[in-house]
């Protein structure tokens, strides 16, 4: 199958690639502008899986921070385990091959269970029409810090470090974020551009006709809505293990705001667009620090006048792409872009 | 069972707040089909207006007021939170009002976010406490402590839910805005001015959370900007709970929602308050999603 | 339509660009010693971090107006970070790289000190806690300090208090579940009461954030306490007191620093009057430099300071006390005097640094009056 052999080479491309930039970064770039790049990583991941829920499908969740938590703790409880219960076998390896093993080990189960949450949180509301969806995933990613708050097993209020004076271990860094955001981005694309993604943008643009037209909205609506939640989660292990420590208080509201922001900015719809949003948020956000108290005034009031002004975005519905590139700075100004755009 | 009772007292004058705020949003749902998210900002802002209302007047935090006084300030919050509601929805919900689904409900988001940020911006995050505008007499009944305020508190909830039940059945912009919710393009044609009921929507809708806002602050003692986060989330479920669109379903939830957090946090621990809400609002979807009151609508295809 | 999306494009990715030349760059330095804090100046918490940084100003001009250290000026570099711990950590990186911090000041609460700490001890950068007081932050590590006592003494004080001074017998403990501190002050009283002979007649709890305590008062009333010992924040005690008397029930209340705070009476009202709580600091502080801190205090900002800003003006000294003692200005020098700390004269008390990088020094039992907080006694550590 030369399609099969075509991805996997470009996989291995990716890594290798990311194998060899993150050593370089590191040695030429600050923590602290490390820290921002790995920040910006985590925000893509946000963005372009909650992307698939709320701009392929259309649906509007507003608890992407409460599977983020839930990622969170169950990555890090995952690696304090097997540290702790493995840690001869794990000595044994190599140190880099370890620490990898492990964090990914702690994300797939992260991943995992953010999963169920998903499914528990959209079953119940998917399957009804209308904006159900937005107030249980609010309710819900206030229940989820309470829940946590209450878990004195995972830390309580003071937050979950594993019991371990240093903290949950430092693995995430450049190599593992932006190899997670690449998978990320594969899979969503796959799935956007194939069968199961046309029937999603279907159920956005019309949920009734597309119920007529046989697809089964609930099913699909589900899943999408897993996938999302799953994303969250592998973000939220990664947040994890690059902070020390996780608090219930660091999945606030705010923080599923911040990403509905990002995707809004880069283009409902658009898995580049996210991506793009993601990374202007995150830096802009860092650079306004100094402004913070008028910061807190300014953001809501640039998403009201961005959502009156230009809703599509920076890149609308479009995908970043050389012919979209190309098309927009061409001289034939007349010439609708390649892709059709939706009212 | 004296216990019970207490609980019983605390839960209703609770709940009858939850309903005030309820109905807001199920009006604008009713007419808009938009979960009006600034709704809870409304309600903080309207205490906020009672309360400087209060100041202005020359009251200290501990004097008691006339009842006279009290109207005033009641009222006074009551007009501005219409002002502001109208506003709202004059500047920033009209011109995405014809756009996607999602763009109004992040618009909205966003108006709320601004204004709790406003809030902490102008009269600082931390608590204040609220002026005690109505005297506090305590009684005791076999037992059980009641205070007037409670009995204000629900007094004045029942008043104000009667006096809407009588607008809207009894009055023509009552009927404009019942026709609207049931159609707005076919109200349109018959007449109606969609824009002005809308406007009037939103306007009692705010003044009725303002109401809510100055109850609140009188039983809670103190006021603060994100005071409308959890409450409005609390609210808006009870609105889903009896039925969103439906007006003496949301007074219904709203009265449920009071007394089962106060039973759970009474009988149970605290700790489950805010979840047993969230339970709940589960329990309604799965198994009656139109609510207790509403009735399920047949969509044309 | 188009040209307009080609606009929105460039626009885009020139301000990303320009946004990351912004971050890569690094600060630079004029010959100042640079100390960094990091302290919540907005959101729900900003008042710990306004206060703080009053403490870190009034201490940084004094010691400027000294002559600064070893001839050379103080400078202090703040950053917000909105009492959230990713913006914490990034706070805490960007200090130490673009600023370059060769010392951290801050968080007052503890599970951002505890992300800050972290950062600090890996980068060797000694970080001076003014008022984290969860027992965690300075296991940290050997570059992670504070002036503060911690939790388990408050319980203690406030139990010993409630047996030997005011003989109480039986006493409600009403606990905000919420909040680790308030569990672990909890712990403590419980413990130290029980153990001098008294009895906890009921237990209840509360959520940061709760404004209806109905509930739970009706059931303390039903088990006829003497006191409630309430180890929570001045938001929610303030409201706990009014409501309590509005039940009729008359009982004092305890607790613990986090009543500290002007509101605390302007919520409570007359009824939190005549509770007592354990304090780092009495406003009526009878020492000479206690006096001179509170009146130039006064003279800036025209209230009484709180015990944050006494904790943070005694945190930047100690910090300028290790800095003229070490042999030059590093942060490893820095840290191999701040440990070496022993009897200096702080405004909050004699504080001598033990070998965990904790101050071993007294607190102070306040009463609240109607119109400021009373020196009541001081229960010195065990």
């Amino acid at each position: 199958m030369p399609a099969l052999a075509k991805r996997v080479g470009i996989a291995v491309l990716i890594i290798g690639v990311l194998a060899g930039v993150g050593p370089l970064l590191e040695s030429v770039l600050t923590e602290y502008a490390m820290r921002i790049i790995i920040l910006c990583g985590i925000s893509i991941i946000l963005a372009v899986g909650l992307n698939l829920i709320n701009g392929t499908t259309g649906q509007f969740s507003i608890g992407h921070a409460g599977f983020m938590a839930v990622g969170a703790y169950g990555t890090a409880y995952t690696v304090i385990m097997l540290e702790d219960h493995a840690g001869a076998f794990l000595s044994s390896l190599p140190e880099e091959v370890a620490h990898g093993g492990v964090l990914i080990a702690g994300l797939s189960v992260g991943a995992l269970v953010a999963g169920v949450a998903g499914l528990l949180v959209g079953a119940p509301s998917l399957r009804l029409r209308g904006d159900y969806l937005a107030i249980v995933t609010l309710g819900f990613g206030e229940i989820i810090r309470l829940v946590f708050n209450n878990a004195s097993a995972l830390g309580g209020p003071t937050g979950y470090d594993g019991g371990r004076p240093a903290g949950l271990p430092a693995y995430t860094n450049f190599f593992w974020v932006y190899a997670c955001a690449a998978a990320v981005i594969a899979v969503v694309a796959s799935l956007t551009f194939s069968r199961f993604g046309r029937a999603l943008s279907a159920i956005r643009e019309d949920e009734l006709a597309a119920e007529a037209m046989g697809i089964p909205t609930t099913r699909l609506k589900v899943t999408a809505f897993i996938i999302s939640a799953m994303t969250a989660g592998v973000a939220g292990g990664l947040f994890a293990h690059l902070q020390s420590s996780i608090r219930p208080d660091d999945f606030k509201f705010d923080k599923s705001i911040d990403v509905i922001v990002m995707i809004i900015v880069g283009g409902l719809g658009s898995i580049s667009g996210a991506a793009l949003g993601a990374v202007v948020v995150v830096v802009a956000l860092e650079l306004l620090r100094d402004a913070q108290e008028y910061r807190l005034i300014l953001y809501p009031l640039l998403l009201i006048l961005l959502m009156i002004l230009r809703p599509k975005g920076i890149l609308g519905r479009h995908e970043l792409s050389i012919s979209y590139l190309r098309n927009l700075f061409s001289k034939k100004t007349a010439t609708p872009p390649t892709t059709t755009e939706a009212p | 069972m004296q216990v019970f009772f207490q609980h019983l007292v605390y839960g209703l004058s609770s709940g009858s707040v939850y309903a005030l705020i309820a109905l807001g949003y199920t009006m604008v749902y009713g007419v808009l089909g938009l979960i009006n998210f600034a709704h809870s900002e409304v309600f903080m802002m309207g205490a906020y207006a009672g309360l400087y209302c209060a100041l202005g007047l020359g009251y200290q935090p501990d004097t008691p007021f006339p009842l006279v006084n009290a109207l005033v300030v009641l009222l006074f919050a009551m007009m501005a939170a219409a002002a502001l509601g109208v506003t709202i929805e004059r500047l920033a919900y009209r011109p995405v009002r014809h756009a996607p689904r999602l763009t109004p409900l992040i618009t909205a988001i966003g108006v709320s976010l601004l204004l709790q940020n406003l809030g902490i911006l102008f009269f600082s995050a931390t608590p204040k406490p609220f002026p005690r505008i109505v005297a506090e007499t305590v009684f005791h009944v076999g037992g059980v402590v009641v205070t007037n305020v409670k009995l204000v508190i629900f007094g004045v909830s029942i008043a104000l839910m009667l006096g809407l039940q009588w607008f809207v059945f009894r009055t023509w912009t009552g009927k404009a805005m019942r026709a609207t919710s049931v159609n707005p393009a076919a109200a349109r044609l018959m007449g109606v001015n969609v824009n002005r009921v809308i406007g009037s929507t939103f306007a009692l809708g705010s003044a009725l959370a303002a109401a809510g806002g100055i109850l609140f602050g009188l039983d809670q003692t103190t006021v603060s900007p994100q005071m409308g986060v959890m409450i409005g989330l609390k609210a808006f479920v009870a609105a889903v709970l009896g039925g969103i669109g439906n007006i003496p379903g949301a007074v219904i939830g709203g009265i449920v929602i009071g007394l089962a957090e106060e039973f759970t946090s009474g009988y149970l621990s605290s700790e489950y308050r805010d979840a047993i809400t969230f339970v709940i609002l589960i329990a309604v979807l799965l198994f009656r999603p139109q609510g207790l009151l509403g009735v399920v609508r047949q969509e044309k295809v | 339509m188009h040209v307009r999306a080609r606009w929105t494009l460039i626009l885009a990715a020139a301000s990303v660009l320009a946004c990351v030349f912004a971050v890569g760059c690094k600060g630079k330095s004029n010959g100042d010693i640079v100390v960094g804090s990091f302290l919540s100046m907005s959101g729900g918490t900003a008042d710990f971090g306004t206060e703080s940084k009053r403490g870190f100003d009034m201490a940084f001009e004094a010691a400027n107006a000294a002559g600064g250290i070893k001839g050379r000026r103080l400078r202090l570099e703040n950053l917000d970070d909105q009492g959230k711990a990713e913006e914490a950590g990034s706070a805490v990186n960007r200090l130490i790289d673009r600023n370059g911090a060769v010392a951290i000041l801050g968080e007052v609460a503890s599970s951002l000190s505890l992300v800050g700490g972290r950062i600090a001890q890996r980068r060797g950068v000694p970080m001076i806690s003014p008022s984290s007081t969860n027992t965690q932050v300075t296991a940290i590590g050997d570059n992670v300090f504070r002036v503060c006592f911690i939790d388990p003494f408050q319980g203690y004080a406030m139990a010993r208090f409630a047996r030997e001074t005011l003989h109480l017998q039986n006493v409600a403990i009403f606990t905000d579940v919420r909040s680790d501190y308030s569990k672990g002050l909890a712990e403590s009283f419980r413990n130290e009461f029980t153990h001098a002979g008294g009895r906890i007649g009921v237990e209840q709890s509360y959520s940061q954030g709760d404004t209806d305590f109905g509930a739970q008062l009706t059931a303390i009333q039903a088990a006829n306490v003497q006191a409630i010992f309430v180890p929570g924040y001045y938001q929610e005690v303030g409201n706990i007191a009014r409501q309590a008397r509005r039940l009729g029930l008359n009982v004092p209340l305890l607790g613990g620093d986090g009543w500290d705070s002007p509101q605390l009476r302007s919520i409570g009202g007359h009824d939190i009057e005549g509770s007592y709580y354990s304090n780092h600091f009495a406003p009526d502080n009878p020492t000479p430099r206690g006096r001179a801190f509170i009146e130039e205090f006064r003279r800036r900002y025209h209230q009484a300071p709180t015990s944050l800003a006494a904790q943070a003006f005694d945190a930047a000294n100690i910090l300028f006390d290790a800095m003229r003692r070490a042999p030059e200005i590093t942060p490893a020098a820095i840290r191999t005097q701040l440990a070496a700390t022993r009897n200096f004269p702080g405004v909050t008390g004699v504080i001598s640094m033990d070998a965990n990088r904790n101050p071993i020094k007294p607190a102070v039992v306040l009463r609240v009056g109607p119109t400021g907080d009373v020196f009541e006694t001081t229960i010195e550590p065990r």
